[in-house]
């Protein structure tokens, strides 16, 4: 008889995805924003970059056949604008979060695996970390170094890693108690070899859901940031478009369209990663799985088409 | 007799006693002055109630206790090497290439997100560092053959196997090493009849065939009397009793083994004769004054809530810890 084997893999994941329309509606919404970065130049219409000669009736002009999103304060095309600042938004809440998950799995995994003495600074370091507002010290590392988009990645990445690590070390410390930890070490393993091994994969699948949701933080900080005037300032991002807006007369002056574009911007990236971030939890967490038999999970999609077996 | 004595033992346990420190003021004698000998090709059967020290002991073995335990006397030779002694990477040299452990509840000791060959191969690896990939494959398939599940079937994760079929990928990572001694904790627990039996008939003969020494802790008197050749009664972290399993099963001397066995059904003796034994195991943090079964003992005397009786030695490697068999022993 032939035998079965269950898909593993990538497949496996697709499998799982399947019925989730959470999961589903982020890819799809984050899809569009990383499709619009990555071909900004041919999708907008103008180059934000170039330098342009503006008259005063090229400021804040109403959306047009010629600009679909009207025009900024300094008579740029917003829709363009809006494009190429889609780039600066993944680019700073993909690093930074690359950061962030780094830190807090470093700090996570090694405060929940070796505990005693490690856990007690590590999880008291993080405490700080945690109480002290974000915000304003991010405001104020920004301000210290110079806001060029690599200071900007590095100060949110050091800062935005307190609840990775709380939420890594809370399942290292679950993991670590299973049996075939145990079992590991009475083959005669180290401790490093467990950790690779046995911990960080069991690990892995929250902290890429977790990381999820630590992209749309970072990318908000980012605009919070511009939006206060603390962006790389040779770099356009739907922060900068809002702060330039905001500061610019562009409220007062009726001008909707400077601020819709970017702000809805943000609340799309930001919403899709939430979607997509809660529903690879969903997937990962073995806690919210519902049984291997459950009616939909693959296993019995297989099964009925006649190929189970127990040897 | 004297013949038998001259080769030495695998495993000696010498006065082992264990205690748990939940805090600094508590101190929890979970195992106290146990000791066993183990020979090459023989099957110990251990046995008592639920919390009465015996994984305890297993892992004190292997020097796996949780944080809080600890083991404050006695020696466990292995080929005459108190492993005690040795420091934390020494020890893991002996872990599984010298004694491997089958751990309770097989399916929590494989990891969910590996595959089974991964895992079995993974207790090669850690101590034969220089195996080739051609080699280690054909030696996964030997030890998933030798269990008796398709080598095919290697590629797949745990949660794919049955109970019983993960039992026996423990069983094929415990002799992945070939180690001298095999502790198997209660390997048949949360398993059908038809597979414990399975599974102990393997172990039966792997243990023939390999010469290996195999301590099966369990709370199945039937399986002892079908497959041990010793047995060790525990009872409250102390030695109840221990002999051969002829001995016990027939000229049993402490009160307690005499119950354990009245409470099994027999086929001789059949089901008119069954008991059980009123009351439960003492806990730890309350342990009663003198003999720790005396609050449930059918024959206990005055004496026997006053002091802790001594492990008498009776004839051959029978001894029994009761006041009862003091007059009788050697």
């Amino acid at each position: 008889m032939e035998t079965f084997i269950p898909p593993t893999g990538a497949k496996a994941v697709y499998l799982k995805l399947r019925g989730n329309w959470m999961a589903w509606a982020g890819i799809l919404m984050l899809l569009t924003v990383i499709l619009m970065a990555v071909f900004a130049p041919v999708i907008a219409p103008f180059d934000p970059y170039a330098p342009v000669k503006v008259t005063i009736d090229d400021i804040y002009q109403p959306p047009s056949a010629q600009h679909w999103l009207g025009t900024d304060d300094a008579g740029r095309d917003v829709f363009s604008n809006f494009v190429y600042g889609a780039r600066v938004s993944l680019i700073v809440g993909f690093f930074a979060s690359f950061i962030s998950v780094v830190i807090g799995g470093v700090i996570g995994i090694s405060s929940g695996f070796f505990g005693g003495k490690v856990e007690l600074i590590l999880m008291r370091f993080t405490d700080i970390m945690l109480v002290i507002p974000d915000l304003p010290l991010a405001v104020v590392l920004v301000a210290l170094t110079s806001p060029s988009l690599g200071n900007i990645i590095f100060v949110i990445g050091i800062l935005g890693w307190t609840s990775t690590a709380r939420l890594v070390r809370s399942q290292t410390l679950s993991v670590k108690e299973r049996k075939f930890v145990l079992r590991a070490k009475a083959i005669g393993s180290g401790n490093t070899h467990i950790i690779r091994r046995h911990i960080f994969p069991l690990v892995l699948p929250l902290m890429v859901a977790n990381s999820v949701l630590v992209i749309s933080l970072a990318i908000l900080e980012e605009s919070t940031l511009s939006f206060l005037g603390l962006g790389d300032p040779t770099m356009i991002s739907w922060g900068q478009m809002l702060n330039f807006a905001f500061t610019r007369g562009g409220v007062s002056s009726g001008a909707w369209w400077a601020l819709l574009a970017p702000g809805l911007g943000i609340v799309w990236v930001v919403l899709g990663l939430t979607f997509l971030g809660h529903g690879l939890e969903q997937v990962f967490n073995p806690q919210l799985e519902a049984h291997h038999l459950a009616v939909g999970n693959n296993m019995v999609v297989r099964e009925s088409k006649g190929a189970g077996n127990e040897g | 007799m004297k013949g038998k004595k001259v080769i030495p033992p695998v495993l000696e346990i010498q006065h082992l006693s264990v205690e748990f420190m939940p805090d600094k003021k508590t101190h929890l004698r979970a195992v106290e002055d146990v000791s066993f000998d183990l020979h090459e090709g023989e099957l110990l059967g251990l046995v008592g109630e639920s919390g009465c020290g015996k994984t305890t002991m297993m892992l004190s073995i292997l020097r796996l206790l949780p944080g809080a335990g600890r083991i404050t006397s006695g020696r466990v030779l292995y080929r005459g090497k108190d492993l005690l002694d040795l420091t934390e990477p020494q020890m893991s040299v002996y872990r599984w290439k010298e004694i491997a452990i089958i751990f309770q509840g097989a399916m929590n000791a494989l990891n969910p997100v590996r595959t089974v060959r991964d895992q079995i191969a993974e207790a090669i690896t850690c101590h034969e560092l220089k195996t080739t990939k051609e080699k280690l494959t054909r030696r996964v398939d030997d030890l998933l053959e030798l269990v008796g599940i398709p080598a095919a079937r290697g590629s797949q994760y745990p949660f794919q196997f049955s109970g019983g079929m993960r039992q026996r990928v423990m069983i094929a990572m415990a002799l992945a090493c070939s180690p001298s001694v095999v502790i198997a904790d209660e390997p048949t627990t949360a398993l059908d009849v038809m597979i414990q039996a399975q599974i102990l008939e393997l172990l039966q003969d792997l243990s023939r065939k390999l010469g290996l020494a195999v301590i099966l802790v369990t709370h199945d008197l039937g399986v002892v009397a079908e497959i041990c050749d010793h047995v060790l009664v525990m009872y409250g972290g102390v030695t109840a009793e221990y002999a051969d399993v002829d001995t016990i099963y027939n000229h049993p001397m402490h009160p307690y083994t005499i119950d354990l066995i009245r409470a099994f059904p027999n086929l001789e003796n059949p089901l008119d004769s069954l008991i059980s034994i009123p009351g439960y195991p003492p806990r730890l943090d309350a342990l009663p004054r003198g003999c720790r079964f005396s609050p449930r003992c059918p024959k206990a005397f005055n004496r026997c809530h006053a002091e802790q009786p001594p492990v008498y030695s009776l004839d051959g490697v029978h001894s029994a810890s009761c006041f009862l068999v003091e007059g009788k022993h050697a």
